[in-house]
């Protein structure tokens, strides 16, 4: 089976720091153009039926991507399973439903407060669970994004059932306007958190964090007698997923103009789960891959509307059989082992 | 360096692994728990090293009582251990284990190239396998990843579970000669082996574990000859015995 991910890594090794820089431009440029794709008549094929694909990028792509990417940190990086992540966006969607439809604050000044409540929500529910191991906190996990959904369900002051609307528009920065006729404007703030994130993730990678988290998935209790703080990393991991995933909940809210309960169920911590198992776990392209293609597809797909979730599913488990590891795995050095007696720390996903 | 294990209580759920155990380690020696399996071995030494709680009883090192400190802050100590089964990071390169082994020192930056040479000085195999994965490793080159990076954290004290568990007898020799060599350069060794004859030889003290208590404690040499140890422990007892 041919390696992308060695090859692609292969090449970048051997260019030089201008190559790399103009890369890195050009692929942005390119990523950023993404939105004006669909308008021409031969790559109309883009175009999704019944949402606009100007606002399927937005959502789910985008949104996608960028929890992914948060929920990899969580999944892919240091091994806990959580099954519950849909919670934290769940909280960053209704700070900036409550905090803008009821005070001054505007969505950039709110998008702080929502990461900072999906950080600390994080926290207490990190610091009894973390403590646990494996399957324990994908059941506290599970049950947590189901409490939230339940609470904004039963409490008046997230709307009930019913909801929040009329939840505002960012205000414009650098020219761009926010609306529901210029989704192109939400791409390219979900587009720069997204740069942001993979930027973070690539540094602590290979900094002490990076280390610490590496060896805790890969055995907790070796880690341990290494001096490695094993519950301050696994909280911090959990909690930077968390505020990724609260930032993409302010995003969100602001750019439906609306939440409910029911857009924050089970089944989004299960989708975002697929996108970082599918495109492969704890390498962040193959994760942006995954994202990408598991929001993008069932768009594409809806003409065919009832057979659409059959479809996908066929694609997937037949996709999952071929590449077990995802499109796109992290290091294959990792695979040959099988030697230690203690199964790895990703056996349980 | 002084560790001193006093009446020392450990339950798996309700399971009382270790019933009362005293050992004293003192500085420069090499001490060897021996025993049969299940006796309780491993456990000792996920409790000094604060895998597992102490359900009563105490762990002094240096006369200061440390069964409340973390695991992690026991390493800072000067607790390091090579654990059962080595506990080798399988998706790490072998430079990588080794320097995980001091990632948590404050003074890592100065020491990190004087301790990996150190550790390849005394593990060559080591330093021409460093960018090999962990995971691909054979058992024996494992065992002398598991005891370098223990090392690098520049332990004052040493826990080795079953160094010679798998290997051929070659390579036993081969790490025990190490073994003698890493403590007659400083650092005081709690051994832990199945494979008494060699233990034995090498270690200065010894205790003998039986399901939870300690059964014999004397001078390693003494042991050699006890009839007792020779019969349950030593193999060529066994058959004389009878
Ligand atoms: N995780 C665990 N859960 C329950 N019981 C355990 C656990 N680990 C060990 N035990 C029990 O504790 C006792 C002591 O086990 P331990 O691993 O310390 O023995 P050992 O002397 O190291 O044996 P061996 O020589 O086979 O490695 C055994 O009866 C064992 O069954
Ligand atoms: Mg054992």
């Amino acid at each position: 089976m041919i390696n992308i991910r060695d090859k692609g890594a292969e090449l970048w090794e051997t260019w030089n720091r201008p190559k790399r820089i103009t890369f890195v431009l050009v692929l942005i440029g390119l990523v950023g153009l993404l939105p004006y794709a669909g308008d021409f008549s031969f790559t109309s094929i883009l175009n999704t039926p019944i949402s606009s694909y100007q606002a399927v990028l937005v959502y789910p792509v985008g949104m996608f991507v960028l929890m992914a990417l948060g929920l990899n940190i969580v999944v892919g990086k240091s091994g806990l399973l959580d099954l519950g992540y849909v919670a934290f966006f769940a909280i960053g969607a209704y700070t900036a439903a409550i905090l803008g439809t009821k005070t001054h604050l505007n969505i950039w000044e709110i998008l702080p407060i929502g990461m900072g409540l999906a950080m600390i929500s994080g926290v207490l529910l990190g610091l009894p669970t973390l403590r646990l191991r494996g399957d324990y906190l994908a059941i506290v996990t599970l049950g947590f994004g189901e409490i939230v959904r339940i609470v904004a369900v039963n409490n008046r002051s997230t709307g009930g059932p019913n909801g929040i609307a009329n939840v505002p528009n960012p205000p414009s920065i650098f020219g761009v306007r926010f609306a529901l006729d210029n989704m192109k404007g939400f791409f390219w703030i979900i587009f720069v958190m997204i740069l942001l994130v993979i930027w973070m993730v690539r540094r602590l990678s290979i900094r002490r964090p990076g280390r610490a988290w590496e060896a805790i998935r890969q055995d907790e209790d070796v880690a341990m007698l290494m001096g490695v703080p094993i519950l301050r990393y696994k909280i911090w991991s959990f909690s930077i997923g968390a505020a990724i995933g609260g930032a993409a909940g302010v995003i969100f809210a602001s750019k439906s103009m609306y939440v409910a309960p029911d857009m924050f169920t089970f089944n989004t911590s299960v989708l975002i789960l697929s996108c970082v198992v599918f495109g492969g776990m704890g390498n962040i392209w193959g994760v942006v891959l995954g994202g990408t293609i598991l929001a993008y597809l069932p768009e594409r797909i809806r003409f065919i509307n009832n057979a659409r979730q059959l479809v996908f599913g066929l694609a997937l488990v037949v996709i999952m059989n071929v590449r077990p590891d995802g499109l796109l795995p992290r290091k294959k050095r990792e695979k040959i082992t099988k030697v230690s007696a203690k199964p790895e720390g990703d056996s349980n996903v | 360096m002084r560790l001193e294990i006093k009446d020392l209580h450990v339950f798996y759920g309700k399971i009382e692994a270790i019933k009362g155990i005293s050992v004293t380690v003192n500085q420069g020696e090499i001490v060897t728990l021996i025993g049969a399996n299940g006796a309780g071995k491993t456990t000792m030494l996920k409790t000094i090293s604060g895998l597992r709680p102490v359900a009563s009883g105490q762990i002094l090192f240096d006369g200061q009582d440390i069964s409340k400190v973390s695991a992690h802050d026991r390493v800072s100590l000067g607790i390091s251990q090579a654990p059962e089964g080595r506990g080798i990071f399988p998706g790490m390169t072998v430079l990588e284990n080794l320097e995980i082994g001091k990632y948590f020192r404050k003074e890592r930056k100065n020491e990190m190239s004087e301790d990996l040479e150190k550790v390849y000085h005394l593990f060559p195999r080591l330093k021409e396998r460093a960018t090999q994965a962990g995971g691909t490793l054979s058992g024996g080159e494992q065992q002398m990843l598991a005891i370098g990076r223990a090392l690098m954290a520049r332990p004052k004290v040493l826990l080795l579970d079953e160094p010679s568990m798998g290997l051929a007898p070659m390579m036993i020799a081969n790490i025990f000669r190490i073994i003698t060599e890493i403590n007659q350069s400083g650092t005081t060794i709690l051994l832990v082996e199945q494979n008494a004859q060699q233990a034995l030889q090498r270690a200065h003290r010894a205790y003998v574990l039986e399901t939870g208590h300690v059964v014999k404690e004397a001078k390693a040499s003494d042991l050699l000859n006890d009839p007792d140890v020779k019969a349950a422990y030593l193999g060529t007892g066994a058959a004389a015995a009878h």
